[in-house]
């Protein structure tokens, strides 16, 4: 099992293997991504309190979920960058970064297309929206701390510190938005409220949900592989790769 | 029913946009590392033909 | 051998800190000076209307001593660092979040505490109600401390670069948003006239939080930013 992932934890192994992944990742995106899509714009029944807009929940409620998911991985990847110096580490935590920061603008966007017809604008300051908000603007402090600083192997070391100190922080971020919310209540109560989901629809959010998950490895294996060549441009396995073929 | 479809009950204008911008913003996060990384490749066979036979230089 | 014991190099180097500090005076008054014009600002804005300047008095207050805050952030570890001290520190034998925790205290004490003191004054001047003087004073008293600690995290990051302002405030107003939160919502609450024994609980909860964990974060990020 060590071995494995040390193993897989060496560039040129990963390249490798994260380039035969890609297509059958692909394959597996595609097939969740248009049963969710029928499911969800065909086959389940319009919301009776909120009609056809409720289906903008298959978009919205996925990207949320992945931009916190795509945190903690980013933390995750965080500790094992400074506890084992993984080079693996460091780039799938930065080629995370703004795949992270792309669903939660998702999240933010398709929550004011939803906002404007339910509340009658477009930016509520909701507890969730404003939280979403605020995970936006960690993403983009990781993002900018890793443009800034030169040297990537250092930048790594600082991204990583900053993502757990986030993620220690977006608990308690979540907490007081939550509770500040629930403290300045307008009139207009949430329509965001868990209603008791029917399984028509509960079927095609789980696979939009997954369907998004597979993406971010997708898109996270694409992305890492071209960090690493970067990265890796002067070494000995780039090299033969270019040359080869 | 087609029309009926995508009128999305009066609420086309939010629904189709939402999804618009889904496809937008997933199509560029796989499409901009995956030219970048064509590029990458590209520059690189480019660079080690030029330098042909000549040996490993670490700095090139 | 005289080797110091820890306190002993705690009590020294926050003596040191605030000698250096003494001895150049401006850095200690610029973030009051800061934090007085911002709220001044404000009735120029809005206009002198005393009962909307009582409403939003926590809220500026609060948003004024977040940016003195942030502002002055960057003289924690500049000098030491230009002068190469903080080399030497780091390579002194105590545990450097210690070392760290002294230098933000030092750094607390020469920004947090002349807000502080300068706050009920401003409170006065915006007509806050008198029964939330007390609140504000309690809320800066517990909540700049925990400013300075996470404020320190993100000048040990941007240190070594050369245009690390706007990053800092990217990577530190957002931690931020917890304290702004709890502290101007009791002292909105005090002033109301009601219970916020929650909201001082909450603050000092992440005072003891900030306390525990920054230290160790800001020190292995100083010792990233050296490599």
């Amino acid at each position: 099992m060590f071995l494995w992932f040390h193993k897989l934890g060496s560039p040129p192994h990963f390249y490798r293997i994260a380039g035969r992944w890609i297509p059958w990742l692909l394959a597996i995106f595609a097939v969740l991504l248009l049963s969710g899509l029928y499911g969800g714009l065909f086959v389940a029944p319009p919301d009776y309190q909120q009609g056809e807009s409720y289906r903008i929940i298959f978009i919205h409620v996925p990207s949320a979920w992945m931009s916190l998911f795509i945190y903690v991985v980013m933390a995750f990847c965080g500790v094992v960058v400074l506890v084992w110096r993984m080079k693996l580490a460091e780039v799938v935590l930065i080629s995370s970064a703004p795949i992270g920061a792309s669903f939660t603008f998702l999240a933010l966007a398709t929550g004011s297309l939803w906002g404007k017809p339910m509340w009658g604008t477009w930016w509520v300051w909701d507890a969730r929206l404003t939280s979403e908000l605020i995970l936006l603007f960690l993403y983009l402090g990781v993002i900018g701390l890793h443009n800034a600083i030169d040297d990537k192997r250092i930048a790594s070391r600082a991204v990583a510190i900053l993502a757990i100190v986030g993620v220690v922080n977006i608990p308690i971020i979540h907490y007081s938005v939550e509770w500040w919310h629930s403290l300045h209540q307008g009139p207009t109560v949430t329509k965001f409220d868990k209603p008791s989901i029917h399984l028509s629809m509960l079927i095609p959010l789980l696979l939009m949900a997954l369907a998004f998950k597979v993406y971010y490895v997708l898109t996270l294996f694409q992305s890492s592989r071209a960090e690493l060549l970067k990265r890796e441009r002067n070494s000995k396995w780039v090299e033969e790769l270019s040359r080869g073929q | 029913m087609m029309s009926e479809f995508l009128n999305m009950g009066g609420y086309a204008a939010y629904v189709w946009p939402s999804y618009g911008l889904a496809a937008v913003v997933l199509w560029l996060n796989w499409y901009l590392p995956r030219r970048q990384h064509e590029q990458l490749l590209l520059r690189l066979k480019r660079q080690h033909r030029d330098t042909g036979e000549q040996k490993h230089d670490p700095r090139s | 051998m005289n080797r110091l014991s820890l306190t002993q190099a705690f009590i020294f180097l926050l003596r040191r800190d605030l000698t250096l500090v003494l001895r150049n005076r401006g850095e200690f008054a610029n973030p009051l000076l800061f934090f007085i014009l911002v709220i001044t600002l404000f009735p120029l804005a809005i206009g002198a209307i005393p009962e909307l300047l009582a409403r939003i008095a926590p809220g500026i207050i609060w948003v004024a001593a977040l940016l003195a805050a942030m502002l002055s952030l960057d003289s924690i570890f500049r000098s030491d660092f230009e002068d190469g001290s903080l080399e030497q520190l780091l390579l002194s034998a105590h545990p450097m979040a210690v070392l760290v925790l002294a230098k933000v205290c030092a750094h607390w004490l020469v920004t947090g505490l002349p807000l502080l003191i300068m706050a009920p004054i401003l409170a006065e001047m915006l007509g806050m109600a008198e029964e939330a003087q007390g609140i504000l004073f309690i809320t800066i008293l517990l909540g700049t401390p925990v400013l300075s600690l996470i404020g320190s995290i993100g000048v040990a990051l941007t240190i070594g670069l050369r245009k690390g302002g706007i990053i800092l405030s990217l990577l530190v107003l957002p931690l931020y948003v917890p304290v702004l939160i709890f502290a101007a919502s009791a002292i909105d609450g005090a002033s109301a006239g009601f219970e916020v024994t929650k909201q001082i609980n909450m603050l000092l909860a992440f005072l003891f939080l900030a306390l525990s964990l920054s230290p160790w974060a800001t020190a292995s990020a100083l010792r990233m930013s050296m490599s």
